[in-house]
Protein backbone atom coordinates (compact mmCIF):
# COMPACT_ATOMS: atom_id res chain seq x y z
CA UNK A 1 0.00 0.00 0.00
CA UNK A 2 1.09 3.56 -0.73
CA UNK A 3 0.53 7.03 1.37
CA UNK A 4 1.63 10.25 0.14
CA UNK A 5 2.45 12.33 2.52
CA UNK A 6 2.63 16.01 1.71
CA UNK A 7 4.50 18.24 4.77
CA UNK A 8 7.00 21.06 4.16
CA UNK A 9 8.89 20.56 7.86
CA UNK A 10 11.76 18.12 7.40
CA UNK A 11 11.16 17.35 10.87
CA UNK A 12 7.79 16.47 10.30
CA UNK A 13 8.52 14.60 8.01
CA UNK A 14 11.47 12.46 9.79
CA UNK A 15 9.51 12.10 12.55
CA UNK A 16 6.90 10.24 10.18
CA UNK A 17 8.87 8.65 8.03
CA UNK A 18 10.27 6.85 11.59
CA UNK A 19 6.23 6.22 12.87
CA UNK A 20 5.76 4.23 9.50
CA UNK A 21 8.88 2.19 9.60
CA UNK A 22 7.44 1.29 13.26
CA UNK A 23 4.20 0.71 12.64
CA UNK A 24 3.50 0.05 8.47
CA UNK A 25 6.09 -2.11 8.12
CA UNK A 26 3.98 -2.70 4.65
CA UNK A 27 3.20 0.40 3.74
CA UNK A 28 5.16 2.56 1.29
CA UNK A 29 5.25 6.59 2.15
CA UNK A 30 5.84 8.72 -0.39
CA UNK A 31 6.28 12.40 0.47
CA UNK A 32 5.89 15.67 -1.56
CA UNK A 33 7.09 19.05 0.76
CA UNK A 34 4.73 21.28 -0.75
CA UNK A 35 1.00 21.20 -3.04
CA UNK A 36 2.77 21.68 -6.14
CA UNK A 37 4.95 18.59 -5.90
CA UNK A 38 2.05 16.42 -4.96
CA UNK A 39 -0.22 17.67 -7.76
CA UNK A 40 3.26 16.39 -9.92
CA UNK A 41 2.68 12.86 -8.05
CA UNK A 42 -1.01 12.43 -8.41
CA UNK A 43 -0.83 13.27 -12.02
CA UNK A 44 2.32 11.46 -12.62
CA UNK A 45 4.37 14.28 -14.26
CA UNK A 46 7.88 14.60 -14.80
CA UNK A 47 10.14 12.55 -12.94
CA UNK A 48 6.63 11.12 -10.93
CA UNK A 49 5.46 9.09 -14.63
CA UNK A 50 5.68 5.71 -12.30
CA UNK A 51 3.94 7.11 -9.30
CA UNK A 52 1.78 4.99 -7.53
CA UNK A 53 -1.94 5.74 -6.47
CA UNK A 54 -1.57 6.17 -2.99
CA UNK A 55 -4.31 4.31 -1.29
CA UNK A 56 -4.53 7.65 0.88
CA UNK A 57 -3.24 11.34 1.45
CA UNK A 58 -2.14 12.91 4.76
CA UNK A 59 -2.14 16.56 4.41
CA UNK A 60 -0.66 19.34 5.90
CA UNK A 61 -2.38 22.86 5.52
CA UNK A 62 0.42 25.26 5.90
CA UNK A 63 2.76 25.08 2.78
CA UNK A 64 4.81 26.99 0.30
CA UNK A 65 4.24 27.38 -3.19
CA UNK A 66 0.50 25.80 -3.11
CA UNK A 67 -0.97 24.95 0.45
CA UNK A 68 -3.38 22.34 1.84
CA UNK A 69 -6.44 24.09 1.07
CA UNK A 70 -5.80 24.59 -2.76
CA UNK A 71 -4.06 21.28 -3.56
CA UNK A 72 -7.25 19.81 -1.75
CA UNK A 73 -9.49 21.91 -4.10
CA UNK A 74 -7.33 21.03 -6.68
CA UNK A 75 -8.10 16.66 -5.79
CA UNK A 76 -11.26 17.41 -5.51
CA UNK A 77 -12.21 18.75 -8.60
CA UNK A 78 -9.98 16.07 -11.12
CA UNK A 79 -12.56 13.32 -11.33
CA UNK A 80 -9.55 10.78 -11.67
CA UNK A 81 -7.80 11.97 -7.90
CA UNK A 82 -11.11 12.72 -6.05
CA UNK A 83 -12.04 8.96 -5.25
CA UNK A 84 -8.55 9.18 -2.97
CA UNK A 85 -9.19 9.85 0.42
CA UNK A 86 -7.63 12.79 2.11
CA UNK A 87 -7.03 13.43 5.98
CA UNK A 88 -5.60 16.40 7.16
CA UNK A 89 -2.97 16.33 9.59
CA UNK A 90 -2.33 19.46 10.72
CA UNK A 91 -1.03 21.74 14.47
CA UNK A 92 -3.95 23.99 13.13
CA UNK A 93 -6.88 23.74 15.84
CA UNK A 94 -8.21 26.78 14.30
CA UNK A 95 -12.08 26.05 13.63
CA UNK A 96 -11.80 27.71 10.37
CA UNK A 97 -9.32 25.36 9.77
CA UNK A 98 -11.57 22.94 10.69
CA UNK A 99 -14.89 23.61 8.93
CA UNK A 100 -12.68 25.12 5.59
CA UNK A 101 -11.35 21.55 5.25
CA UNK A 102 -14.60 19.73 5.51
CA UNK A 103 -16.04 22.10 3.22
CA UNK A 104 -13.30 21.35 0.81
CA UNK A 105 -14.30 17.81 1.61
CA UNK A 106 -11.18 16.58 3.29
CA UNK A 107 -12.56 13.15 4.42
CA UNK A 108 -11.57 14.09 8.23
CA UNK A 109 -9.11 16.45 10.40
CA UNK A 110 -6.51 15.26 12.44
CA UNK A 111 -4.41 17.27 14.84
CA UNK A 112 -1.05 16.23 14.39
CA UNK A 113 0.76 15.55 17.52
CA UNK A 114 4.50 16.91 18.29
CA UNK A 115 5.65 14.27 20.20
CA UNK A 116 7.32 10.71 18.90
CA UNK A 117 4.87 8.38 21.05
CA UNK A 118 1.45 10.21 20.62
CA UNK A 119 1.87 10.83 16.80
CA UNK A 120 2.66 6.72 17.10
CA UNK A 121 -0.65 6.00 18.71
CA UNK A 122 -2.42 8.62 16.08
CA UNK A 123 -1.63 6.88 13.17
CA UNK A 124 -2.27 3.52 14.37
CA UNK A 125 -5.77 4.08 14.93
CA UNK A 126 -5.45 6.20 11.57
CA UNK A 127 -3.69 3.27 9.43
CA UNK A 128 -6.13 0.96 11.33
CA UNK A 129 -9.78 2.59 9.99
CA UNK A 130 -8.05 3.93 6.58
CA UNK A 131 -5.85 1.36 5.48
CA UNK A 132 -7.42 -1.99 6.83
CA UNK A 133 -11.38 -0.72 6.97
CA UNK A 134 -12.35 1.29 4.62
CA UNK A 135 -13.06 0.26 1.16
CA UNK A 136 -11.81 0.77 -1.75
CA UNK A 137 -8.52 0.34 -0.25
CA UNK A 138 -8.39 -2.63 1.52
CA UNK A 139 -11.45 -5.38 1.94
CA UNK A 140 -10.74 -6.28 5.34
CA UNK A 141 -13.78 -7.06 6.59
CA UNK A 142 -15.58 -7.53 3.44
CA UNK A 143 -17.62 -9.85 1.44
CA UNK A 144 -15.92 -10.19 -1.33
CA UNK B 1 -21.50 12.32 21.39
CA UNK B 2 -24.57 11.86 19.06
CA UNK B 3 -24.75 9.18 16.46
CA UNK B 4 -27.39 9.22 13.56
CA UNK B 5 -27.24 5.59 12.43
CA UNK B 6 -29.72 5.90 9.57
CA UNK B 7 -30.41 1.82 9.19
CA UNK B 8 -33.92 -0.14 7.82
CA UNK B 9 -32.89 -3.99 9.33
CA UNK B 10 -33.84 -4.47 13.00
CA UNK B 11 -31.21 -7.03 13.51
CA UNK B 12 -28.69 -4.84 11.80
CA UNK B 13 -30.00 -1.88 14.48
CA UNK B 14 -29.98 -3.94 17.46
CA UNK B 15 -26.38 -5.21 16.89
CA UNK B 16 -25.25 -1.55 16.41
CA UNK B 17 -26.96 -0.60 18.96
CA UNK B 18 -25.47 -2.85 21.73
CA UNK B 19 -21.80 -2.65 19.94
CA UNK B 20 -21.83 0.74 20.02
CA UNK B 21 -22.88 0.71 23.58
CA UNK B 22 -19.90 -1.47 24.64
CA UNK B 23 -17.44 0.29 22.69
CA UNK B 24 -18.50 3.57 24.13
CA UNK B 25 -20.97 4.24 26.27
CA UNK B 26 -20.77 8.48 26.21
CA UNK B 27 -22.17 7.88 22.61
CA UNK B 28 -26.15 8.56 21.94
CA UNK B 29 -27.06 6.41 18.93
CA UNK B 30 -30.39 7.80 17.48
CA UNK B 31 -31.85 5.99 14.75
CA UNK B 32 -33.76 6.54 11.27
CA UNK B 33 -35.07 3.97 9.77
CA UNK B 34 -34.95 5.16 6.76
CA UNK B 35 -33.96 8.03 4.41
CA UNK B 36 -37.16 10.23 5.18
CA UNK B 37 -36.91 9.91 8.57
CA UNK B 38 -33.26 10.63 8.37
CA UNK B 39 -33.94 14.09 6.80
CA UNK B 40 -36.40 14.88 9.14
CA UNK B 41 -33.84 14.05 12.07
CA UNK B 42 -31.77 16.21 10.81
CA UNK B 43 -33.89 18.58 10.22
CA UNK B 44 -35.67 18.92 13.14
CA UNK B 45 -39.39 17.77 11.43
CA UNK B 46 -42.21 16.38 12.60
CA UNK B 47 -41.61 14.35 15.47
CA UNK B 48 -37.61 14.85 15.74
CA UNK B 49 -38.41 18.74 16.60
CA UNK B 50 -35.88 18.48 19.64
CA UNK B 51 -33.42 16.36 17.81
CA UNK B 52 -29.88 16.82 18.24
CA UNK B 53 -27.56 18.06 15.52
CA UNK B 54 -25.27 14.31 15.38
CA UNK B 55 -21.57 14.47 15.22
CA UNK B 56 -21.76 11.59 12.72
CA UNK B 57 -23.69 9.60 10.41
CA UNK B 58 -24.05 6.06 9.63
CA UNK B 59 -25.84 5.50 6.75
CA UNK B 60 -27.12 2.00 5.36
CA UNK B 61 -27.88 2.93 1.14
CA UNK B 62 -30.40 0.26 0.35
CA UNK B 63 -33.64 1.55 2.87
CA UNK B 64 -37.22 1.25 1.91
CA UNK B 65 -39.12 5.34 0.85
CA UNK B 66 -35.75 7.17 0.26
CA UNK B 67 -32.54 5.44 0.13
CA UNK B 68 -28.84 5.84 0.98
CA UNK B 69 -27.38 8.00 -2.26
CA UNK B 70 -30.53 10.02 -2.43
CA UNK B 71 -30.15 11.19 1.46
CA UNK B 72 -26.54 11.17 1.05
CA UNK B 73 -27.34 13.97 -1.92
CA UNK B 74 -29.34 15.63 0.05
CA UNK B 75 -27.07 15.94 2.87
CA UNK B 76 -24.15 17.28 1.17
CA UNK B 77 -26.35 19.85 -1.12
CA UNK B 78 -27.96 21.05 2.26
CA UNK B 79 -25.32 24.23 3.71
CA UNK B 80 -27.02 23.29 6.96
CA UNK B 81 -25.70 20.08 6.70
CA UNK B 82 -23.27 19.53 3.93
CA UNK B 83 -20.20 19.53 6.67
CA UNK B 84 -21.41 16.60 9.16
CA UNK B 85 -19.25 13.63 8.24
CA UNK B 86 -20.76 10.78 6.92
CA UNK B 87 -19.86 6.75 6.57
CA UNK B 88 -21.70 4.23 4.40
CA UNK B 89 -21.76 1.57 6.62
CA UNK B 90 -23.38 -1.22 3.70
CA UNK B 91 -23.36 -4.64 2.84
CA UNK B 92 -22.26 -3.97 -0.85
CA UNK B 93 -18.78 -3.59 -2.05
CA UNK B 94 -20.11 -3.02 -5.36
CA UNK B 95 -17.34 -0.76 -7.14
CA UNK B 96 -20.66 1.47 -8.51
CA UNK B 97 -21.76 2.32 -5.11
CA UNK B 98 -18.53 3.15 -3.71
CA UNK B 99 -17.59 5.11 -6.42
CA UNK B 100 -20.81 7.04 -6.30
CA UNK B 101 -20.52 7.64 -2.86
CA UNK B 102 -17.71 9.18 -3.04
CA UNK B 103 -18.63 11.64 -5.86
CA UNK B 104 -21.36 12.24 -3.79
CA UNK B 105 -18.60 13.49 -1.10
CA UNK B 106 -19.37 10.54 1.47
CA UNK B 107 -16.76 10.92 3.66
CA UNK B 108 -15.95 7.18 4.15
CA UNK B 109 -16.84 3.84 2.80
CA UNK B 110 -17.51 1.01 5.07
CA UNK B 111 -18.31 -2.56 4.60
CA UNK B 112 -21.12 -4.50 6.79
CA UNK B 113 -19.22 -7.68 8.06
CA UNK B 114 -21.45 -10.72 8.12
CA UNK B 115 -19.48 -12.21 11.53
CA UNK B 116 -19.89 -10.96 14.88
CA UNK B 117 -16.32 -10.27 16.00
CA UNK B 118 -15.44 -8.69 12.91
CA UNK B 119 -18.55 -6.36 13.68
CA UNK B 120 -17.34 -5.51 16.57
CA UNK B 121 -13.88 -4.68 15.37
CA UNK B 122 -15.14 -2.35 12.65
CA UNK B 123 -17.29 -0.71 15.49
CA UNK B 124 -14.31 0.16 17.26
CA UNK B 125 -12.62 1.21 14.28
CA UNK B 126 -14.93 3.91 13.84
CA UNK B 127 -15.28 4.88 17.54
CA UNK B 128 -11.22 5.13 17.73
CA UNK B 129 -11.13 7.20 14.40
CA UNK B 130 -14.27 9.42 14.27
CA UNK B 131 -14.93 9.56 18.10
CA UNK B 132 -11.39 10.11 20.09
CA UNK B 133 -8.93 11.28 17.42
CA UNK B 134 -11.19 13.02 14.80
CA UNK B 135 -11.27 17.16 15.01
CA UNK B 136 -15.25 16.88 14.08
CA UNK B 137 -16.53 20.63 12.92
CA UNK B 138 -18.24 21.97 15.85
CA UNK B 139 -21.63 23.33 13.78
CA UNK B 140 -24.18 25.26 14.92
CA UNK B 141 -26.51 24.95 11.49
CA UNK B 142 -25.12 28.13 9.86
CA UNK B 143 -21.90 25.53 7.69
CA UNK B 144 -22.82 28.47 4.87
CA UNK B 145 -21.67 31.30 7.20
CA UNK B 146 -18.18 29.36 7.50
CA UNK B 147 -14.94 30.81 5.80
CA UNK B 148 -14.42 29.13 2.70
CA UNK B 149 -10.19 29.60 2.06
Amino acid sequence: MDVLLVEDNPGDVQLMRLVFQEVFTSVRLHVANDGLEALAFLRRLGPNAKAPRPDLILLDLNMPKMDGRELLAEIKKDAGLRIIPVVILTTSVAEEDVLAGYSLQASSYLRKPVDFIALKKRMQTVGEYWLNVTVPNQSLYCCS
Amino acid sequence: MDILLVEDNPGDIRLTLETFRDANPNIRLHVARDGAEALDFLRHKGTHVTSPRPELILMDLNMPKMDGRQVLAEIKSDVNLKLIPTVILTTSDAEADVVKCFQLQANSFLCKPVELAAFESLVKSINDFWMTKTRLPLLTGQDSLMPIQ
